[in-house]
């Protein structure tokens, strides 16, 4: 039996303005811990204001093997991309 | 080094991977060849993930083990100054080690397991550490040299195939130079300090010269896993290579700070525009690599108290957190 306390995934906001980033994982016991394991871990030189941790188990993940065709269906919807529509070069601002 | 094969080549493994599905096997080596990444999830050839396994364990054991010869100078370091700097680095080891425990787990090994694996003896860790840090001075020439050595072997490794390895490399890699840097600093200061600190500094020099070049793992000749882990990307220049350039760029900051390199063989070769050195003495370093080094069973003492006197912690922590939990059921 696996006697490890549980694995968290680590989340941190660099700075203001921007997104909680994955940076690695801790293993702790509770959430409380995580979150300090989590700081001792990954911030210390000031890499960010903010933790997220979120239990390795409770993450759903696409199926690698799967990307293909998960994907695909943007591929071939270039009329999604501003560049597919042809206008006039003496139009501005637009 | 931190990563090199250091136990025996098993040829059995290597030729493993004849029993991998052809197709998979060849997508794999594609991707690989064009610098891709591999992620945890995606397929792998099972001698990959094995490679993989004994190699960021056996690192992140490095890191780990690495902490005890320092540790062993916190409480004597000789001012606030140093002793607050050698804290923030041996802190640092440790985070080294848990970036790189935490990558080696994406494969499907346990902490657990790795750690019981360092604890038997089973798993190998860089002979360095094997080595007594005597004088304050050792703790220069290792931020030095054996961080030194560690840089030159890391860099490459940030652009290693598989990719949480590759990305706690980028970590490590960005915390490493101030390691190296705070023990040039303490050479600088003891090299010109009374004639008995630079002594002190070229005794530790003399003492740590060949165990750092030693770090670089066996000659390419005798790395017969080399070929196979270059071609995968897990490895990207040879031991001899790494070897080389430690040499060329340490010799002249050994100049610098007016010491002597202890190898009557070192000459500059201007044709190969690199230095010409001894031979390490494979011996040592094999005897070392089977556990012989000189404190080999302190350091695995060390770390076996460590974890056996934190064991009722582990284990409380986890009984507050599940009294918690059905507390909060209830
Ligand atoms: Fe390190
Ligand atoms: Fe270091």
């Amino acid at each position: 039996m696996n006697r490890d306390w549980p694995l968290w995934e680590v989340f941190v906001r660099s700075r203001g303005g921007l997104s909680h980033k994955h940076v690695g994982s801790v293993h702790a016991p509770d959430s409380e811990l995580a979150v300090r394991h989590a700081r001792d871990t990954y911030t210390r030189r000031m890499e960010g204001v903010s933790l997220w941790v979120v239990k390795s188990a409770d993450i759903v993940a696409s199926d690698p093997d799967q990307a293909g065709p998960m994907f695909a269906p943007a591929e071939d919807k270039v009329y999604r991309h501003p560049t597919f529509y042809e206008i006039p070069p003496e139009v501005k601002h637009i | 080094m931190y990563t090199t094969e250091m136990g025996k080549p098993d040829p059995a493994k290597v030729a493993s991977i004849g029993g991998e599905d052809p197709a998979l096997l060849e997508a794999f080596e594609a991707r690989v060849a064009a610098d891709e990444f591999i992620e945890p999830k995606d397929w792998m050839p099972d001698a990959y993930r094995r490679t993989l396994v004994r190699q960021i364990s056996q690192h992140a054991h490095s890191e780990i083990v690495g902490m005890l010869p320092e540790g062993n100078w916190l409480t004597r370091a000789p001012s606030l100054r140093r002793k607050a700097v050698l804290l923030a680095k041996v802190q640092d080891e440790g985070g080294h080690g848990l970036y790189l425990y935490c990558a080696a787990e994406t494969l499907g090994t346990s902490r657990e397991q790795m750690i019981e694996a360092l604890h038997s003896g089973k798993a190998k860790y860089s002979t360095i550490f094997n080595y007594p840090t005597l004088t304050w001075a050792d703790i220069g020439a290792i931020g030095w040299l054996v961080d030194g050595a560690a840089i030159m072997n890391q860099v490459p490794l940030q652009r290693t195939s598989y990719g949480p390895y590759a990305r706690a490399m980028v970590k490590v890699c960005k915390e490493e130079s101030f390691h190296q840097r705070q023990g040039y600093e303490i050479m600088i200061a003891m090299a010109n300090g009374t004639p008995e600190q630079k002594a002190m500094a070229q005794d530790a020099l003399n003492r740590w010269w060949w165990p750092s070049l030693m770090m670089f793992g066996p000659s390419d000749e005798n790395s017969p896993n080399t070929a196979q882990s270059m071609r995968w990307r897990i490895k990207r220049d040879t031991n001899d290579e790494l070897r080389q350039k430690f040499v060329d760029i340490t010799v002249p900051q050994a100049e610098f700070l007016g010491l002597t390199v202890p190898d009557p063989d070192l000459v500059w070769n201007e044709a190969k525009g690199g230095y010409d050195f001894g031979e390490v003495d494979w011996e040592e370093f094999y005897a070392v690599v089977r556990g012989e080094g000189p404190v080999a069973k302190e350091r695995m003492e060390a770390r076996r108290k460590a974890w056996d006197d934190g064991a009722w912690v582990r284990e409380a922590a986890l009984a507050h957190e599940a009294k918690r939990t059905a507390r909060a059921a209830a």
